[in-house]
């Protein structure tokens, strides 16, 4: 098994924690000037989404984690599944809720994502920073509206409920945010 | 176009290094110590176990600091003598490292640790200010330092209550049994007691156990610490300090106990430097010493939170 020297710990760095495939989101050395030195690491588990923070002694191996990532088209979802596929080999992966978590109200059919893959496995999945998604409902809109800055909430197709502009409609294809869950504008189309 | 070739220091804080090195050349210029240059590349390497040389093809060491040859020159008859040296040790990247940086060393002939740790405060209290440093030094013995922030003498401790004292302190480490008791001790002082030292005013951490004496004489009443101290500022090592040890016999013996320790780690073995043996040999005179760090004086200064931020480029970028 390949292994990785915390020589080599860097920010989203893989490895096998636990038997379950974690990420390095913080690296901090610690080393008294003639002491032995340490890592200070926060690390994310991609299974579970906890974060914890591990101490080990510099030199140490862990062992390196079999994660790719790699994009996807975004097929559909029956309900307990979320389905995609490889748009060059057609190849298709499905997985469930707790891999897809929060981003499933970005998701949109035939859209492409990034999704990360550990051993086969559908482990995670990053929306497109923007998306464009159609308003399923909310209040009617108020005309001419464009200068106060007031909000209403509106829920889109995908099931998201974010805030609006009043003059927003039923229908209207909005540009989102995904990081931040954040309306950006109306998208012309 | 990348941006990779810019400094990743503003300009700014390079002007205001530049005048913090004006400054330390101008208090020893003053007080008649003797700028000294001794060679970067070196025949014989370090042997501590913690500190990792870098080698050249050639089967030359690069300095992890400038002690041997200016030991060397004590030992000629020099007098006092300082110096500015770029220094290198493998592995030490982060944000208070960078595995090149900047050491000011000097050795006071004829001065007790006590003495030279007032002189360092007069050096630092100049750059710094009373604004920074707006209370006196604080001195603790290495031993007080635990039982004040941990109630733990690091003398007596066994390691099975160290490791229960990180357990509590909410350290996980990965693989705890790879740890022993000087492994806890570095990892709890790091942790645990540095990040409260120098908030306000120098601290001076003193009397280390004898078993981390590095090159510092046993104490003469008691054989169980050595005359080495540290000194923190804003959560920081800035610098470390010995009253020397002078006795040829005892260096040797220290030397080699190193490299015995470097063999169980299956860590590299360095030549030892042997005309710093012989030096020694021919008798050196009394000396206290210090070493210092200029890049993280440099960061206390600034407030800056990064090495980076004080250097013009970091090994990434050099």
């Amino acid at each position: 098994m390949a292994s990785v020297s915390t020589n080599q710990f860097k920010r989203g760095l893989k490895f096998m924690m636990d038997n379950a495939p974690c990420s390095i989101v913080e690296n901090e050395i610690v080393k008294p000037g003639k002491g032995q030195a340490f890592n200070r690491v926060k690390i994310r588990n991609l299974i579970t989404g906890r974060v914890v923070e591990k101490t080990f002694k510099s030199g140490e191996s862990v062992e390196s984690a079999d994660v790719i990532d790699t994009e996807m088209q975004y097929l559909y979802t029956d309900g307990e599944e979320w389905h995609f596929m490889d748009p060059e080999t057609f190849e298709q992966i499905s997985a469930d809720e707790t891999a897809i978590g929060d981003e499933k109200k970005w998701l949109k059919e035939q859209d492409i994502v990034t999704v990360t893959l550990w051993d086969g496995r559908l482990i995670s999945v990053t929306p497109p920073n923007h998306v464009i998604l159609l308003v399923s409902q909310t209040d009617p809109g108020i005309k001419g509206d464009t200068a106060t800055g007031a909000t209403k909430p509106a829920t889109l197709e995908t099931g998201a409920v974010v805030m609006v502009p009043l003059f927003v409609n039923e229908g209207d294809p909005l540009k989102i945010d995904t990081r931040t869950g954040d309306y950006i504008s109306r998208a012309r189309d | 176009m990348s941006a990779d070739w810019q400094p990743t220091a503003p300009i700014e804080n390079l002007k205001k290094r530049a005048r913090i090195l004006q400054q330390i050349r101008a208090f020893f210029l003053q007080r008649d110590v003797l700028e000294v240059d001794t060679p970067t590349l070196s025949h014989a390497g370090l042997s501590e176990p913690n500190i990792e040389s870098f080698q050249t093809t050639e089967a030359f060491y690069l300095h992890t600091s400038p002690e041997f040859p200016m030991k060397r020159l004590l030992a000629a008859g020099s007098g006092s003598i300082y110096q500015i040296a770029k220094v290198f040790r493998q592995g030490e990247s982060g944000r208070n490292h960078n595995p090149e940086f900047t050491l000011l060393e000097w050795y006071r002939v004829g001065w007790c640790y006590r003495e030279l740790m007032d002189e360092i405060v007069e050096l630092i209290t100049i750059i710094l200010g009373t604004e920074q440093l707006n209370q006196p030094p604080e001195r603790l013995t290495y031993c007080d330092a635990f039982t004040h922030y941990l109630s733990i003498d690091p003398l007596t401790v066994s390691s099975d209550e160290l490791a229960r004292c990180a357990e509590e302190q909410g350290i996980m480490m990965n693989t705890p049994e790879g740890m022993n008791r000087e492994a806890w001790l570095d990892l709890l002082f790091a942790e645990k007691i540095q990040p409260n030292l120098g908030r306000g005013h120098i601290t001076f951490i003193y009397d280390y156990p004898a078993e981390q004496a590095s090159l510092a004489r046993l104490k003469p009443d008691n054989s169980n610490l050595a005359e080495r101290f540290e000194l923190f500022v804003e959560g920081m090592e800035l610098g470390n300090g010995f009253g020397e040890l002078t006795d040829a016999k005892e260096q040797r013996q220290r030397f080699e106990h190193d490299l015995l320790v470097r063999g169980e780690r299956n860590a590299p073995k360095p030549l030892l430097d042997e005309n710093f043996l012989a030096a020694l040999e021919s008798g050196m005179p009394d000396a206290s010493g210090v070493a210092i760090g200029i890049d993280r004086l440099v960061m206390a200064a600034l407030g800056a939170g990064s090495i980076e931020a004080v250097i013009a480029f970091p090994m990434e970028c050099s």
